[in-house]
């Protein structure tokens, strides 16, 4: 996924002179083709992470649209001040690639792990948020990125994710997906969750227990129609997030809710971290097991949000 | 040294906005008074009827709380009418306590939180590089504002890329909210500092207006660095009751007495 969204910056900026790329302190190797090719419009500026989001303000302002790249954790916690006042007060194009959302490197440990990305990039005024599941809708994703007028919030994946999105879904920010049509019961997820939410809706079919997966890729602006439209028809609804369970997805749709919708909130069980820090390493998989962000436990509380129990 | 009828001029025009808020950062905009005035008068190139013309010189108020003399020095050149400084700080007003990119011409970024002014300026400047452009950048900083670590990022990013289109003026008053610089964080040696970050250095009276004319006409000092001018200020130039003191860093609930006192001062 990262290999992919990184590709289609390369690919954008040889199509659009206004595209640049900022990174931290990558990988060696990283867009080399770019800084060969375009050496003026590729940067690499070192572990300043406060510098480089007012330095791609800066960028913008003078017309160009820059597309930033490190670590989750240090795109957000490290530099809130510069993402909130440079980029969202100024409503500027920049483009926050964020490696290893959720918990991708969890063997790394918790000052590593973007657990809480969501919730503070959402409470900033004009910040999109985007979380694609899978590799090919990251490309989708990507070709729209260059028009949209404000900053977004690229949430990156580990890799290597199964594709379960399709082609003829397209891609446009801020308009939900469904990968699987609701029976009674319906999955809202983002990211990679999508996979996790699939493989449970298979397993509640076989008992009986039709279940679709609503994806939204795009957190920020949440689609209401979507939800609107879907949340009636069905019995039960549960969210599901590599995220904590404080602000991120579940709370958004919960808000939704409230505001708009207040008897559809009762149908809503959410998933995601608990509110603490990790406290295990390991890997993605068994972080997020140990979260009880799994196959068996998205059927569980499936099962207990239709029977009412 | 006297101040000049100019000086006092600008200095009467932030009092009006200042009468307007009854509050504001005084001592902080009274030290970058003959700053600014330079800048606008000798150094920068600008169109105040055409604020997003392409190839004006961009200067970037990094220290936002300073803001009553870029109010002031733009109603002077005319990007708004003088009339409207009186708004300052009401509800609906286009100038607040710190300024915002879009909201009045002639702002070129939205500051007030310290430390950001210099990323922005090393982005403009390389935009400049990019697109063969040859505006210059100008960040005004205050010293207390150089506590922040993201100064000195852009301090290595600025250098790195050899940005002689990009000048930092600090305006050293040696004076921070809380007290002097020296006690509360020491800046010094602080020409040394700026060097040893790659940038050609220059000390200068900030209040001197022959002298920094006279240096913004050699700007760049080097054609392969950034330059970095220290302006050695005092804190509320201009109000002896104000001068040195950092009780007038910010003061609100200035009363009818106090703002008339300030007038008679600029007589």
């Amino acid at each position: 996924m990262r290999k992919r969204c990184l590709d289609s910056v390369f690919e954008l900026a040889k199509a659009d002179q206004r595209v640049v790329f900022i990174g931290s302190d990558l990988g060696p190797g990283v867009l080399d083709a770019m800084k060969k090719e375009i050496p003026e419009r590729f940067f690499m500026e070192g572990v300043s992470e406060q510098h480089i989001i007012g330095m791609a303000a800066g960028l913008a302002m003078e017309g160009f649209i820059p597309y930033v790249n490190t670590i989750a954790t240090f795109i957000t916690r490290r530099c809130y001040e510069q993402v909130a006042l440079d980029l969202c007060l100024q409503d500027l194009p920049v483009r926050l690639i964020a490696n290893g959302g959720g918990a991708v490197y969890a063997p790394l440990g918790p000052t590593h792990l973007a657990v809480e990305d969501l919730a503070i990039m959402r409470a900033l005024p004009n910040m999109a948020i985007v979380a694609p599941c899978d590799a090919e809708e990251m490309q989708r994703f990507m070709a729209t990125t260059k028009d949209w007028p404000h900053p977004i919030y690229i949430r990156l994946g580990k890799g290597g994710d199964k594709v379960v999105s399709r082609a003829e879904h397209g891609f446009q920010i801020g308009k939900a997906i469904p990968l699987r049509e609701p029976g009674t019961g319906l999955f809202i997820t983002t990211g990679i969750t999508a996979q996790i939410a699939l493989k449970a809706a298979e397993q509640l079919a076989t008992e009986g227990l039709p279940c679709g997966v609503l994806h939204l890729h795009t957190v920020k602006p949440l689609d209401q129609e979507a939800l609107a439209y879907w949340l009636p028809k069905v019995e039960g609804v549960v969210s599901v997030e590599e995220h904590t369970r404080i602000g991120g997805l579940g709370s958004a749709i919960l808000e939704f809710c409230n505001d708009e919708m207040p008897q559809q909130s009762l149908k809503l069980a959410r998933i995601g971290i608990p509110d603490c820090f990790a406290d295990q390493y390991g890997s993605q998989d068994s972080l997020l097991a140990h979260w009880g962000i799994t196959v068996d436990s998205l059927c569980d509380t499936m099962r207990k949000r239709l029977s009412g129990s | 040294m006297t101040m000049d009828q100019r000086s006092k001029y600008l200095r009467r025009t932030i009092v009006e906005a200042l009468e307007g808020g009854r509050r504001g950062h005084l001592g902080s905009s009274m030290s970058m008074v003959e700053i600014l005035r330079v800048l606008y008068d000798s150094f920068l190139k600008f169109r105040p009827h055409e604020p997003a013309w392409s190839e004006r010189d961009r200067c970037i108020l990094s220290k936002g709380h300073g803001c009553l003399t870029l109010y002031a020095i733009l109603a002077d050149k005319g990007f708004f009418p003088r009339e409207e400084l009186k708004t300052f700080c009401m509800p609906t007003s286009r100038m607040g306590g710190h300024p915002e990119r879009g909201k009045l011409p002639g702002v070129e970024a939205s500051t007030g939180a310290l430390g950001h002014g210099l990323p922005m300026g090393v982005g403009m400047a390389l935009a400049a590089k990019i697109r063969k452009q040859s505006y210059r950048v100008t960040v005004i900083t205050g010293d207390g504002e150089i506590n922040e670590g993201s100064v000195w990022e852009a301090a290595m990013s600025a250098s790195k890329h050899k940005l002689s289109n990009l000048t930092v003026f600090v305006d050293y008053n040696k004076l921070q909210s809380y007290g002097p610089t020296r006690e509360v964080l020491d800046l010094e040696p602080l020409a040394d500092k700026w060097r040893s970050f790659g940038f050609a250095v220059q000390e200068v009276d900030g209040h001197d207006i022959g002298k920094l004319a006279r240096l913004v006409s050699r700007l760049p000092l080097d054609p392969q660095k950034p330059t970095a001018v220290i302006c050695h200020t005092v804190k509320g130039k201009g109000f002896p009751f104000a001068e040195g003191k950092a009780e007038w860093h910010h003061k609100s609930g200035l009363t009818a007495k106090e703002i008339e006192s300030m007038y008679e001062y600029l007589i």
